[in-house]
């Protein structure tokens, strides 16, 4: 439905963006991940055609976006970082606009606009000035227009960002809902956003592709070894010798104590799953087994991982273009082997 | 076509949402009441034969009060047409409803002819405001159509050329005032521009004297429609427009 094709955008000596590719499916949610200023705006205004890239193609839904600009625009929604409204419209009167503009015939408008502000629940305010909104709201009408003419393609750019934690729900949950017929491109920083939301997750770091892939399979790819998990209560005895003992078992140290029961980190090689031998063993010692999970990366970790790692000082000189945050970022690992 | 005008709608929409329209359209209207009054007067004391010889005569209104009249407000027009021009890139750049625009299926074209017409629309109104005062005229005199219909085809198409200049300037900045002033001493310096050509020779001064705005105006206002008047205008409008769209194009590049 997207493809991306080694795009990059140049600002004079500033690379924003540098020669990014990926593609998105039909009906998929990806995930555009990124600190502050690390080109994720840059390649949603990319694609969605509202600044032309230095090289590279861009399609969406077929059509190039260079060559055939109307066409794909047609086909695609884009709510910007900040939603575009005119301060002196209504909101049932910039709807109105907006269809009109994207060429929706004067029959289906009504239709499609009441449907939109129901989806995005601001009908109550269609009569209110966009200008006198506040943020949130001005946040779901900018997602109605987005949604209005029922693109293949939806762009979202931070689409929670303003809201508060119940919006944030109803959005994602809106999300999620128009991801059957429709292929959805957000961005955010908020990490447990792309867990719950995205399929697929791309991680942009100083313009350049860090990953690309499943939420989870980042989680597992990310993990060398596994970490288990293992509260149990030996009355007393030390359990480490024993556990160490165990095949598969790389190491054992013991992580905290809760109510006067102690819990261990078990290190074990990522082949094996010794979960079922652990749990024999222990309960052939008759301690009592209060707890044995594997210790999952989060997101976040990974997100810092592969956002953070080996800095290397002769990539500072690049901090020019991170626009506002100054992440103390650098050449990741994933980057470095390509 | 429907979108143009869907685009024309919303900017006419957002002068009158602003103060601009009732400025512009409120002070427009007390200047051209003055030039009004004072060219009565001056036609008054023409008739009364208060300049040389010869005690009462008869005036040709259409000569001695509405095209001076006219040739005024062209001045006039000069000076506000800027003010109707000089958001309309720089608010939509400023509120980042540029965004929208750039992202919806419309063409450069499109976008700048919504533009145009929007302005146009409301430059219109103005011209309407004055009819008022014709009317008076038709009240208690008796003054030719012919000359005052082509007088107003003229302001049309000089404001028309005003605004396309406008646009394309505003389509350059994002802050309002330089684009309202660089308008104005563009319209300025095409108002003078003949001044320079009388110590030069006779090729420089006819072609200084072809790009002057106002010159072109003169013959309109005499009830003369003339293909060169017609094609300086058309053109000035023409290029003014084309510069805008591709201005807009020249600024997603350099981003």
């Amino acid at each position: 439905m997207v493809e991306v094709q080694h795009v990059t955008k140049r600002y004079g000596s500033l690379t924003a963006v540098d020669d990014i590719s990926f593609s998105v499916e039909r009906g998929e949610i990806l995930g555009f991940l990124g600190p502050n200023g690390a080109g994720k705006t840059t390649t949603m205004r990319i694609l969605t055609g509202y600044l032309p890239a230095t090289e590279g193609r861009v399609r969406v839904a077929g059509f190039d976006l260079f060559d055939q600009p109307i066409e794909a625009k047609r086909r695609t929604g884009y709510l910007p970082e900040t939603p575009p409204l005119y301060p002196e419209m209504t909101v049932a009167e910039y709807l109105q606009f907006v269809a009109r503009i994207n060429s929706v015939p004067a029959g289906d408008r009504q239709t499609l606009i009441g449907s939109a502000m129901e989806r995005t629940s601001i009908t109550d305010m269609a009569n209110r000035y966009c200008g006198t909104l506040s943020k949130g709201y001005r946040q779901r009408v900018g997602l109605a227009q987005a949604i209005l003419h029922n693109p293949n393609v939806l762009i979202l750019d931070e689409p929670t960002a303003g809201l508060d934690p119940r919006q944030i729900i109803e959005t994602r949950r809106l999300i999620t809902e128009l991801a059957g017929d429709h292929t959805i491109i957000l961005s955010t920083h908020i990490l447990p956003e792309v867990s719950q939301t995205c399929q697929r997750v791309v991680i942009i770091n100083r313009g350049r592709l860090v990953a690309v892939d499943t939420p989870d399979n980042l989680t597992a790819r990310l993990q060398g070894s596994q970490t288990l998990y293992l509260q149990i209560d030996t009355q007393g005895a030390d359990p480490i010798p024993t556990l160490e003992g165990v095949a598969g078992v790389v190491g054992v140290t013991p992580a905290d104590e809760r109510r006067g029961v102690a819990a261990y980190h078990v290190d074990c090689g990522s082949a094996t799953d010794v979960r079922r031998e652990l749990s024999r063993v222990v309960v052939e010692n008759r301690w009592g087994l209060l707890e044995l999970r594997p210790l999952q990366m989060s997101l976040e970790e990974i997100f810092l991982q592969l956002t953070t790692e080996d800095a290397a000082p002769d990539t500072l000189e690049a901090s020019s273009l991170t626009e506002a945050d100054n992440a103390p970022v650098a050449e990741t690992e994933a980057h470095a082997d390509e | 076509m429907s979108n143009i005008l869907a685009l024309a709608q919303k900017e006419l929409r957002s002068y009158f949402m602003s103060p601009v329209a009732y400025v512009v359209l409120g002070l427009f209207a007390v200047l051209f009441g003055v030039f009004f009054v004072a060219s009565i007067n001056l036609m008054v004391q023409l008739s009364m034969g208060q300049f040389g010889a010869g005690g009462p005569q008869i005036v040709n209104i259409n000569e001695f009060m509405i095209r001076p009249l006219l040739g005024n407000t062209a001045v006039v027009l000069l000076f506000m047409l800027p003010m109707l021009t000089m958001r309309s890139y720089a608010e939509e750049k400023r509120s980042g409803t540029m965004e929208l625009l750039l992202t919806s299926p419309l063409s450069n074209f499109q976008i700048v002819m919504g533009k145009f017409f929007g302005a146009m629309a409301l430059y219109t109104l103005m011209l309407a405001l004055t009819l008022i005062h014709i009317g008076v005229l038709f009240w208690y005199g008796e003054p030719e159509w012919a000359p005052l219909l082509t007088g107003y085809l003229g302001l049309l198409l000089m404001g028309g050329s005003f605004i396309s200049i406008g646009l394309a300037i505003s389509s350059t900045t994002k802050n309002q005032i330089v684009a309202g002033v660089t308008t104005f001493a563009i319209l300025l310096l095409f108002w003078v521009i003949n001044w320079l050509g009388d110590a030069s020779g006779t090729t420089t001064q006819s072609v200084l004297a072809y790009l002057s705005v106002l010159e072109h105006f003169d013959d309109f206002s005499k009830g003369v429609i003339d293909t060169t008047h017609l094609t300086y205008y058309g053109s000035f409008i023409a290029i003014g427009l084309f510069l805008t769209a591709k201005s807009m194009d020249r600024e997603r590049w350099s981003g």
